[in-house]
Formats: structure tokens, sequence, C-alpha cells
């Protein structure tokens, strides 16, 4: 097995060199949870071996493809690459001269943004990828060393300080998108030819400031040391994000996951299912198979088990603190519908009401949540949420919704604001359902703690952690019906 | 068993240049895991959404090194019957019955369960072939669980035991391909063994080459038009982003029609061919301002 030894293509390295450094890509990508067996490893070795390393983008898809077991490990995966296999060292050469205000002593002097800007401008309306990175470089380069123009001037012997904060904030590539289009805007162009171009420009804003960031993480890892870079500027991967201190992006890109992430469950379902059916035998259809047989039962025939399909009522906190969990979760309850046989949902802030219409087969679930805001009365004066009253609204106008058919699924922090949490209302709506559960996207050590009610009310019903869309995903298998 | 046998391809270039000879145009991650995954040995796992040339790439690669194509189409309920090999048990009551009176009892069951009774079905067809063979093992995913287990050996060693037989040991290692659509995760026994390929999107690049390499006839300036929104719609959360067959399927459709400008009129009629639900057309529609 062609393990690799010292002195790949004639470059001499160092015991442990190269094999070392592989392993400490490799425990970083498991601390990333990214689970990577020592089999692997030894594939990815094979495959350095087999690939020429000068050709950094070749390595890359190669260990990718030794390394990797899913697709949404890609971005940990890419970070973690550039980190350990940078593609420069130091600062760029040649590339970009940044413009420059007046320096002192022939010293390169601060950097002129408005000149920086009118640069990146031009270049984002060409969108040549390769000639935005090493403006990337070099602007964070000349912006960590000597700062921006009007900006204080920096000590002599300062160290460079790298930060995509302070170089996004400065060249604030957003504000460049009106000036862009009115750049390329040419007569005769309608309205869709306008739109798709404001997208374009707008992906590759959004491409520049990632390759702003991927710059500032290479020079950081530099000088801090790449360990300690690798721990914490590395994104999580999506199903590991936590609901409630994801960002707008974060969630976005959850959402991508729902239908993969229900397609998935619906399958371990149906294994599942089909490994349960085996149930008592049928005599009536054993004898009646035997006929053919001369009255030998040949074939067995046993009694199939129809899954039942549980009513589901979902009441869901649509506050702005839990919105995001919220909505993902009830996508993935939509995504499954066909698992139950009818699906309610109601929504609550400080009172409740009914948005099941907004979630009809074929609806349009993107922007969901804001028209259960706008369009259901949810709130009474002062917009907070308020469990107790949403507990006792619900159970009085649509009481009759709970049967004994029903599973109650809740969805919430539990944070009542320091109100009455109304428990005796939950524990008659729980006895009345056939299942009743509790989705809380908090992590398990803060319930109880400031006003959260959840370790009161985890006493009537049963309580479970989904701070992500993993623990979500487990915990929705346990509640579907064999 | 180690590879004694000489790789199909002697570079990564070399992979781009001849896939390319056979019209199938490699991205860099393409290229170098096929490279791999013959260099190495093992079999390529293939996931990505519909539409991607999944399954051409593996005909790609037939066609590029001149090999034969064994082809298993997985499906639910496929089992060994279908995969590996069967007895042909109508033969071998013949022949047990021809041989009646004539012969013992030991003859006719060693007789029986050899070679010109057994019916081959791909993976076994695969493994026996002497020339060189890229075995395709496509939809992965729609076959039940059992069906990996039964892969494995077929993979990892690239034999199959037939209890009545022995074991067939391959003597040319074929190039093996699995394409998954990830409706449900493989075990984590069968990825182990595999090299793993997300195929993704092509680049605005690619894809535009690809689009003319499919419809020459097309003019540049509208095959970046139409790649260009086509890339805006797969940004859009829609239920079926656009593929780039369907990207090819539009071109074609914009040749048909005569139209040598993608503007909104050419738009707004021709959406129907890149999104296939009523939905994301209404959404395309409302969000690129097509009204």
């Amino acid at each position: 097995m062609g393990a690799v030894k010292g002195g790949v293509n004639g470059i001499e390295v160092p015991e442990h060199g190269l094999p070392g450094h592989l392993v400490a890509f490799v425990g970083a990508l498991r601390t990333h949870g990214v689970s990577v067996g020592p089999g692997e490893t030894v594939d990815a070795a094979e495959v350095v071996a087999a690939l020429d390393l000068l050709r950094r983008r070749e390595l890359r898809e190669g260990l990718a493809s030794a390394l990797l077991r899913r697709s949404g490990q890609r971005a940990v995966f890419d970070t973690l690459f550039d980190l350990y296999f940078p593609p420069a060292l130091g600062a760029a050469t040649g590339g970009f001269e940044v413009p420059r205000v007046e320096g002192e002593d022939g010293e390169p002097g601060p950097v002129d943004v408005d000149a920086l800007r009118e640069l990146l401008a031009e270049l984002l309306k060409n969108g040549d990828e390769e000639k935005l990175r090493e403006l990337a470089r070099a602007a964070v380069d000349a912006l960590g060393n000597a700062g921006a123009a009007g900006t204080g001037v920096q000590g002599a012997n300062r160290q460079p300080s790298w930060s995509a904060y302070q170089a996004l904030r400065l060249m604030s590539p957003e504000t460049l998108l009106a000036q862009i289009m009115d750049g390329l805007r040419q007569d005769g162009d309608d309205d869709f030819t306008d739109e798709v171009r404001r997208r374009e420009i707008r992906d590759r804003i959004a491409q520049f400031r990632k390759l702003v960031q991927d710059e500032v993480r290479r020079r950081s890892a530099e000088q801090r040391g790449r360990d300690q870079v690798a721990k914490t500027a590395v994104p999580k991967q999506a199903e590991q994000v936590e609901f409630l201190s994801a960002y707008a992006e974060q969630l976005t890109q959850l959402r991508r996951t729902v239908h993969p992430l229900a397609r998935r469950l619906a399958s371990r379902l149906a294994v599942r299912r089909k490994h349960a059916k085996r149930g008592t035998l049928d005599m009536r259809r054993t004898l009646r198979r035997s006929m053919s047989t001369g009255g030998v039962p040949m074939k067995p025939a046993y009694r199939t088990r129809r899954p039942g399909r549980p009513e589901l009522v979902i009441l869901c906190d649509v506050s702005g603190s839990v919105a995001g969990f919220s909505h993902f979760t009830l996508l993935l309850v939509q995504a499954l519908r066909e698992q139950f046989s009818k699906v309610r949902v109601f929504a609550f802030v400080e009172k409740t009401d009914e948005v099941t219409h907004l979630f009809e087969p074929g609806a349009e679930l993107s922007g969901v949540m804001q028209r259960v805001l706008r369009e259901a009365d949810l709130t009474a004066f002062d917009g907070h949420s308020d469990y107790g009253h949403a507990l006792g609204s619900f159970a009085e106008h649509w009481g009759e919704a709970i049967t004994s058919k029903t599973s109650l699924l809740i969805l919430g922090d539990a944070r009542t604001n320091y109100r009455d949490p109304n428990l005796t209302v939950l524990r008659r709506v729980v006895s009345q359902a056939r299942h009743a559960h509790w989705l809380n996207p908090e992590p398990r050590r803060q319930w109880g703690t400031g006003d959260s009610a959840a370790t009161r009310y985890a006493e009537a019903i049963p309580m479970h952690e989904c701070r992500t869309a993993g623990q979500l995903a487990d915990v929705v298998e346990g509640l579907l019906p064999v | 068993m180690k590879a004694t046998q000489s790789p199909l391809f002697g570079s990564v270039d070399e992979v781009t240049e001849r896939l390319a000879g056979v019209g199938y145009l490699a991205s860099t991650a393409v290229a170098t895991t096929v490279y791999l995954a013959d260099r190495l040995g093992k079999p390529l796992l293939v996931e990505g959404p519909a539409g991607v040339g999944k399954t051409e790439l593996a005909k790609a690669v037939a066609a590029a090194t001149g090999s034969g194509l064994v082809r298993l189409q997985c499906y639910e309920g496929i089992d060994e019957a279908r995969a590996l090999y069967e007895w042909n048990h109508a033969k071998q009551l013949l022949r047990i019955t021809a041989g009646q009176g004539n012969e013992d009892w030991d003859a006719t069951r060693d007789d029986v369960f050899s070679e010109e009774f057994l019916l081959p079905r791909p993976l076994l067809t695969a493994i026996r072939r002497d020339e060189p063979t890229v075995l395709l093992i496509d939809e992965m995913d729609k076959a039940d669980v059992e069906v990996e287990g039964l892969l494995l050996e077929v993979l990892s060693d690239y034999q199959v035991s037939i209890p009545e037989m022995g074991t067939v040991t391959a003597t040319r290692k074929p190039f093996a391909l699995l394409t998954s659509n990830s409706t449900r995760e493989l075990s984590e026994a069968l990825k182990r063994r595999c090299l793993f390929l997300h195929l993704d999107f092509p680049d605005a690049d690619l894809e535009r080459r690809i689009v003319l390499s499919r419809v020459p006839e097309l003019p540049g300036a509208l095959v970046d038009a139409l790649v260009r929104t086509v890339r805006v719609l797969r940004a859009m959360e829609l239920r079926k982003v656009p593929s780039v067959a369907e990207t090819i399927d539009w071109g074609r459709t914009l040749l048909a029609l005569g139209m040598d400008t993608l503007d909104d009129d050419a738009v707004r009629t021709t959406l129907g061919v890149v999104l296939k639900h009523q939905s994301d057309q209404v959404k395309a529609n409302a969000e690129l301002r097509l009204n």
C-alpha cells in the first residue's frame, strides 16, 4: 500500500512531515463534527501520494473525495483545507496595487478608501473572480498594515491587525450595488434583465465578502497559530447550527435541508415499518392459501398492520426569538404531512390563532412566518410571549381540536416573561391528547433559569431539547408512528 | 488483491482531455476523483441532484477508455437474483430429467451446479469480464438496505462467492461507479469503501461550454444570458431547481422557436421548460418582475 513517506515528487519533507500534517488536518475535521475514520485517513494518504501536490485544486478535490461522506460537510472541509493547505504565505506578491494617500518618508501611506471602492466597483461589474480574490488579498493586507486614510496614524512597530469586520465596513461593498447597476444599465433594458443583473451583482458581493473573510482567516492563522483559528473561525454544518443563535443566512441554508431531511426520515420510517410488519399469523388466510397445496399450509400468511396516521396539532410560539426554530419545524412537519391524517397549526405570541390555511399543501412557504405574524390575531397589548394566556385561549376556542386521536406538539422556549404559566390548562390539554410533546430550542441547562418555565412545564408534558436540526430530526423520528 | 493491471488514465489532465473527447466536459472535481478512483482501484460514489450528469459520467468514462459498460439499475425490491446471479432452474430440471437412469446422482448434482446453468446478472458479469469494464450501479439509494450488504464483497474485494461453485474473483478490476440521489442515507460501511464525489451544478463557465457543446447552433450571447438566468433561478428557494439538462432543453426550445434574445417575453413564454412546478413559476415570475 502506498502510504506517504518522505520525498513526494522529489521534495524532501521531514519525518512525520506530510503524514503528520495530514493527521493534524483530519483531527481538525473531527473536532468540527466530520467523522473521519483511520481507514479514510489512509485513503487520504494514498490520494496525496497519487496526486501532484503542486496542483492545489486537485489536491483539495482529491482529499474531499477520500475524507467526506456527505455533501453538507463541504463548507467545513473547505475552510479547514484553506487553513491547513494555504495557497500562499504572507502578503500577496504582485497582483494589485492598493491606492494609498501620500505617506511620510516614502513609507506606504494609509489606504485611500474611496479609490479602493472605485476599483472594487469596477471589478464587481466585470465579475472576474480571480481579480476579486487578488483585490481581497491586497486590500486586507494594506488595511491591516497601514490602516485607512483618516482613521488615525498607525504606530511604527505596531503589529498588523487583520479584521474582516473592519475591512468590510470600510469598503462596504453592499453600498456599491446601486452605483454598479447604474453603470450597467442600457437603454431598452426591461425589468427582468435588470432583476437578473441585480441578483448577479448581489451574489458577487457576497462572494467578495467571503473572499475577504477567507483571507483574514488565513493571515490570522499565520499570526495566531492555525489551531487557534481552526477552533473558532470555522462555520458549522447546517445540521449543527443552533436555531436560537442562527442568523438569517444560516436559516435560509437550513431551510434548504428540510426536504432532504424529511425524505431521509420518511425512508427510515419505511424501513422500520417493514421490519415491524411481521405480525401475528392470519389463520383464515393461511388456511385459504393451503387449499392450493392440498391442505398443507406451505405459505403462512401474516396479518399486516396498517400504520396508524395520527392527527397532529401543533402549537407554536412565533415570537421573534424562537421564530426560526418554529418555522423550520413547521416546514419539516409539512414535508412529512403524508405521515399524518390531518395537521392543524396554531400560532401564538400572547394569544393563539389558527394558521392551518397558510400551510395547506402547495402553499408558498418561504415567507409564511411573516404572513403568520401579519394575518393572525396574536397580540393583546405588548407583543411579548405569554404562554399562560396563549394556552388558555387555545383551550377556550379550539379545545375540541384535541381528541383521543390527536398528537399534540408544542414548540417554544417556555419563556413566559414572568407571567402565569397556566399549568392547569396545559395538564388538561395533555390529558385529552393521545400523545403530547414539547420541543424546546434552548439548551437543557438553561431550562428554568430566569423567566423560563421549562422545568415546571416539563413536569406536565415530556419536553425535548431541540437545539439543532440534527436533534430535531431525531426527536421527530421518535415521534412518528411505526 | 492489489491492482496489477495498468491504470486507465495517466494524469488528471488526461482524464479531462479524454472525457472531453467523448463530449463530457468535466470539472476539476470530477476529473480528479475519476483519476483517483482508477488509480486507487476504489469504487466511486457520485451523489447529487437529478440532472447533473451522474449517469452520463459513467457512460463517458466507458466511452473514453473503450470499456464495456455493465449497468445495474437499482429499484425498490431488487435482490440477489437480479443483481448477482441466479441458477437456471428450468434448465437444471431438464438436465436432470434427461439424465435419468443413465448416470448416478453425484455426477448429476455436480453437473447441474456448473457454469452452464448459471445466469450471471450485472455484478457477476462485470467481475468475470476480461476486457476493461465500467460497472455502473445506478440509483443505489432506491435499493433496499440489504442490497448494500451484498455489494460490500463485490466492491471491496471484487469477488463473488457462489456457495455451490466457490468464489469468483475478478481477473480485471472493473471501474465501479455508484450513483445516488440521496433519497436515503447509504450505510457507512458502503460509503467507507468508496471515494465520494458530490456532483453539483457546474460553474457558469463550465455550464456555458456544456450548453454550447450540446447545442452548438445557439449564439454565444444567448447562451450567456441563458446560463446567467438559470443560475439566478437556482439561487431562489424553489421546489425543484433547474438542472443542466433543463438548461440545455431551454436552449433547444429557444432555438426551435427562433428566439435570439432572452428578454422578458421569451422567458415568460418558455419558463415552463425549466420550472416544472406551477408554484415555482409563479414565484419566479414575481421575483424576476416578469409580470
